[in-house]
């Protein structure tokens, strides 16, 4: 970590002249696409006493699709899934529930983009998903599910059970212990592990990795423009950036 | 009625590596091409905000739409083929540029071997070594023949890299040097050293050095940013079709381009097309584009569908291994691999590039003893460090949960303590591996998907197993304090990602019996009609095909001059 920010400003715009140079944009005639262009003024004007003085609320920890209950129980599934330890944050508080729940009000909730066509036929496994059940519907019968199970095991709903009955109820989802008609059990469960990791690691801008915490965990730096000055050395710790930077706020 | 356009000396249709040199070589000598690309434009400003994962590597933005269109998937012909419904095997590119635009810009001519691999291996081994239904076959030309199309391939984008001490003879040098060499490529480069290997840099697209190629394109050195697969490039660094050979076209005024416009049909008359049909994909409008020469450049599924669908070329039918299109569909060994586990020591493996990395081709091709092996053929092996991404890697020794505590601590504690050593095992033909129309499922205008038929056979599971040990060899030479490889291969499963390495449907060879396209990628069936992309690889190698494709479409469009000029069957 660098000492002090003054140090820190000076080593940022040593790199970018750096980069400049080992790039070729300051050789002449070398045409240079724009996204570069207008990358480094943006970088130039940021500033770290702005950033700090300048405290914003923020206004998307709001719900596009869950309901107060569904929500409370994606909290408590996903920090089981990944809990706050000496590392660092789980994914409560890293706002995972909250990225889940963005994602689907969107593209993803409606896999819009994948070919939902009839006829549906059950398939071998390395077919792939063959379901006609859409992403946020799955979501809606998986969560309902997990109460039910919570309810029938432990006589509890799921979010009022200890943390030990939590990834029992789980593990019997993982496992495909319990018996469900429309979807797999095992199929919601790999759907809230894996996109538990993208809530936890994907930029802040989606609304999980809260303040970078994900990436600061595992030493990832985020979205740095360039690595030719560590890419040849050995392991070294760059504080995170994230794609905001780049906008110069 | 469609609307019927002027007739144009050369339609080609889809715009990405070889839609893009055909354009440039074909409007440098004066003809009129226009290049129909379904979807949108491309440009280096688009990716300002590329470094995001979750957008790019797990939401495709830049692959093709599978609502609107995917292929059907079966093992074999007893099982019903379904539709690959969402992402996962391989990423189809969609756009200009194509796949061109998300690759990893890892660049290699395939061996001496490859072209004639039926004959070299009768030679060494005698026939009994093939197995029954195994189709290779040569292709009809040699590697000292493509070696001129590889070099021209290699100075347009200008490969960086240092001669493979096991490769073809180069008749010059890469354009530029090698990129950098990191500490985790130098244990490489050391153990591959000690156990007497032959360990070279990488083939990169990415460039190690601003280049000025020989058609006058300046391009800025690669940042080692790590965002290149399924990204593209903000630099314009890492070689692509919209920063190389398409200004280049646009530039002679002799190209026009036209996205959103996705063609369903090649029209004929006789055994000679006449032009495309396609659909504005804006407007739903169906647009005639009459030419003198049709030229496939879209992606090896497409190329296929679009044959099959406009009745041109023989199908393939697999009961009697004859017709040609849709025949020896091939894909990649990919899961040979070794991770190691460094307790002591951490990498910069947030850091990389698409293409860089230290190989290995002592096991590839016929450069090893197969005698007493069970397969032919073999795979490159490498360590990569393309740059591990948050979401995407958490790689925790075996027997780790995937989810709680314990999975949690691991895949932090591993997150830069872990390097990997992997085969790129070759795919050999098998009659009953192929391509054709789907009885079932459809596009977004009522066309039938493209069915594949294919899974792993027994040289594919020893191959994965020989190139796993290795790497393990290889990786204990590394001194990883712990190893976790695959146990064995199983089947093929389109759910995992494992490359966008398919190949064939539309082979080239020199006998029209055996082949849909002579060594300049025409069609024996239909002379005015090429066929350019992976789709004429008679088999895959153990490469990533790009800088092979690339060579392919220069010999093309050196035949497609020729063919304006003399016409008739060139080869």
């Amino acid at each position: 970590m660098p000492e002090n920010t003054n140090q820190q400003e000076k080593n940022e715009s040593l790199t970018r002249r750096r980069f400049l140079k080992s790039s070729g944009i300051a050789l002449g005639g070398l045409a240079v696409g724009g996204a570069l262009g207008s990358l480094i003024p943006f970088k130039e004007k940021t500033n770290v006493e702005n950033v700090k003085s300048k405290k914003t609320e923020n206004y998307n920890l709001a719900l596009m699709y869950f309901t107060q209950e569904q929500f409370r129980m994606v909290e408590a599934a996903t920090e089981r899934i990944f809990p706050a330890d000496d590392n660092g944050p789980g994914a409560k508080d890293l706002g995972v529930a909250y990225f889940i729940d963005h994602q689907l009000s969107g593209d993803w909730g409606f896999n819009s983009r994948e070919y939902m066509q009839p006829p549906f036929f059950k398939g071998e496994k390395v077919q792939g998903y063959q379901g006609r059940i859409r992403r946020r519907e799955i979501f809606d019968i998986g969560l309902r599910e997990l109460q039910n199970h919570s309810l029938t095991k432990y006589k509890k709903n799921f979010i009022d059970l200890s943390e030990e009955e939590q990834d029992d109820v789980l593990t019997d989802f993982a496992e495909d212990k319990v018996n469900l008609t429309t979807i797999s059990a095992s199929g919601f469960f790999t759907m809230l592990r894996s996109s538990t990791l993208e809530g936890a690691y994907s930029d802040p801008l989606y609304s999980g990795n809260r303040n970078m915490e994900g990436w600061k965990m595992r030493n990832y730096p985020g979205s740095q423009m360039a690595y030719t000055d560590v890419i040849d050395k050995k392991f070294t710790v760059i504080p995170p950036v994230s794609l905001k930077d780049h906008l110069g706020h | 009625m469609a609307k019927k356009l002027p007739k144009v000396d050369v339609v080609i249709v889809g715009v990405g590596w070889a839609g893009g040199i055909i354009a440039a070589e074909l409007t440098k000598q004066g003809l009129n091409c226009v290049g129909l690309e379904r979807g949108k434009e491309r440009k280096t400003e688009d990716y300002f905000m590329v470094h995001d994962e979750l957008r790019y590597a797990l939401r495709y933005e830049l692959m093709q739409d599978l609502s609107k269109e995917t292929i059907t998937f079966r093992g074999n012909e007893k099982i019903r083929a379904l539709p690959m419904r969402q992402y996962g095997s391989f990423l189809l590119g969609d756009g200009l540029g194509g796949s061109g635009v998300h690759w990893n810009g890892q660049t290699y001519r395939f061996l001496p071997y490859d072209f004639e691999i039926r004959s070299k291996t009768i030679e060494r081994y005698g026939e009994k070594k093939i197995p029954k239904d195994m189709t290779i076959q040569d292709w009809g030309i040699t590697y000292d023949e493509l070696e001129p199309y590889f070099d021209k391939f290699e100075k347009m984008a200008g490969i960086s890299g240092e001669e493979n001490p096991l490769g073809g003879k180069r008749s010059n040098p890469y354009p530029t040097p090698p990129m950098k060499t990191t500490p985790s490529l130098e244990k490489f480069k050391k153990a591959a050293t000690n156990l007497k290997l032959h360990p070279y840099n990488r083939p990169s697209a990415n460039l190690s050095e601003a280049y000025t190629n020989p058609d006058g394109v300046s391009r800025a050195a690669c940042q080692y940013c790590a965002y290149c697969e399924r990204f593209g490039c903000e630099y314009g660094a890492k070689a692509d079709p919209v920063v190389t050979v398409l200004p280049v076209a646009k530039k002679t005024g002799k190209f026009e381009i036209r996205t959103h416009s996705n063609v369903r049909r090649v029209l004929k008359t006789g055994n000679k097309a006449t032009g495309v049909l396609y659909v504005d994909t804006t407007t739903g409008e169906e647009i005639e584009q009459p030419a003198d020469i049709v030229v496939l450049t879209s992606y090896v599924f497409n190329n296929v569908r679009l044959l099959l669908q406009s009745g041109i070329g023989r199908p393939y039918d697999p009961k009697t291994g004859t017709g040609v299109i849709g025949k020896n569909y091939a894909y990649q060994v990919q899961k040979g691999s070794a991770t190691g586990f460094f307790e002591k020591e951490e990498f910069n493996t947030y850091a990389g590039a698409g293409s860089l990395g230290m190989v290995i081709d002592d096991y590839n091709g016929d450069n090893f003893d197969h005698s007493k092996l069970n397969f032919i053929h073999g795979g490159s092996i490498a360590i990569s460090q393309t740059g591990l991404r948050p979401i995407a890697s958490n790689v925790v020794p075996k027997g780790t949960p995937s989810w709680g505590k314990e999975f949690k601590a691991n895949s932090i504690k591993y997150a830069n303590r872990t390097l990997s050593v992997g085969g790129q095992g070759s795919s050999m033909p098998f009659k009953h591996h192929y391509l054709d129309l789907d009885p079932t499922y459809k596009d977004e205008f009522g066309d039938p998907l493209v069915r594949i038929t294919y899974d792993f056979e027994e040289q594919d599971r020893q191959l994965a197993k020989y190139l796993t040990e290795r790497c393990v060899d290889i990786m204990k030479e590394m001194g990883a304090d712990r190893i976790d490889s695959m146990n064995e291969l199983g089947p093929y499963d389109i759910t995992t990602y494992q490359s966008t390495h398919n190949t064939g449907g539309v082979i080239m060879g020199a006998d029209p019996n055996t082949s849909a396209v002579n060594n300049y990628m025409q069609m024996w069936d239909a002379e005015n009609v090429f066929v350019i992309g992976a789709t004429a690889f008679a088999h895959n190698g153990g490469y990533n095909p790009t800088g092979t494709v690339g060579a392919l479409s220069y010999r093309a469009a050196e035949g497609i001059l020729s063919y304006k000029q003399k016409g008739g069957i060139l080869a």
